[in-house]
């Protein structure tokens, strides 16, 4: 998996793309937001538009994150969804968990100032 | 009925993951399962694959894992071996249940029953030993008759 990484209002959208997967794109996600964390970067937009495959391990890479950032105070929501994520994340009750938005302007609006 | 079946021993490593989880998408569309079919066979595999080389083997260089695939008229049957000591059943959460929701793992054998029509976990001393099986499309035959 790839990650780069845009500022918009003070939100950090992260493009992911590829697979997030045992052994390969969890750890990227995982070093990646817990960089954001270190610099102080509380807003965290996951854009994962082009993530075409994830695993369990990679959802529960996800959940990682989502409770990493919130125990330090801040946000992470999920924006573009693939049809596949998004199914797995409706089977495995986590899509009401995931504040999940398809609209990046409304999801940068979304977080609080 | 003609029986296809191929096995694979392979190390318990995570290469051994993407091999599985390729050859199950590869068998999977020879079969004649549609794309979003393959993909869930796939990832059932997947999950299967890397109970056996994390949990199982626990990346033991000595031990190895083998998965069988089997093709008849009537199913894809797929069974993963691993050489650990055995999965323990009781010790797996819902991963559901809301108290576990926000867990980091757990879901594996979750997602394969949710991906297969049918799924026999046989754990032992000495490995565990899991069989997914799909049924081809428009058949609604017990898929234990496809096991031996």
């Amino acid at each position: 998996m790839k990650t780069s990484n845009r500022q918009v209002d003070g939100v950090t959208i992260v493009d992911c793309s590829g697979r997030i997967t045992l052994g390969e794109g969890s750890v990227t996600l995982r070093d990646s937001v817990r960089d954001l964390l270190g610099k102080g970067n509380k807003k965290i937009l996951l854009n994962l538009g082009d993530v075409n495959y994830i695993d369990s391990s990679g959802i529960g890479e996800l959940v990682s994150a989502y409770t990493t950032v919130k125990n330090q105070g801040g946000e992470l929501k999920l924006l573009n969804l693939t049809k596949k994520v998004h199914d797995l994340l409706q089977i495995t009750k986590l899509y009401t968990v995931f504040d999940v938005k398809d609209d990046e302007a409304a999801a940068v609006k979304s977080f609080g100032k | 009925m003609t029986a296809h079946r191929v096995s694979y021993t392979l190390d318990s490593t995570l290469d051994t993951v993407n091999s599985a989880e390729e050859a199950a998408s590869q068998i999977a569309t020879e079969a004649g399962f549609g794309d979003e079919e393959v993909m869930k066979i796939a990832m059932a595999v997947r999950e299967a694959a890397v109970n056996a080389v994390l949990h199982g083997n626990a990346y033991d260089p000595g031990k190895k894992v083998t998965v069988d695939f089997e093709r008849t008229a009537k199913n894809l049957v797929i069974t993963i071996r691993d050489q650990g000591k055995g999965l323990d059943l009781d010790k797996i959460p819902d991963p559901l249940a809301a108290e576990n929701l926000l867990k980091t793992s757990g879901r594996g054998i979750f997602l394969i029953r949710s991906f297969m029509d049918e799924v026999e976990i046989h754990p032992s001393k000495t490995g565990t030993e899991i069989k997914l099986i799909k049924h081809v499309h428009g058949s609604s035959v017990d898929g234990k008759e496809a096991s031996q």
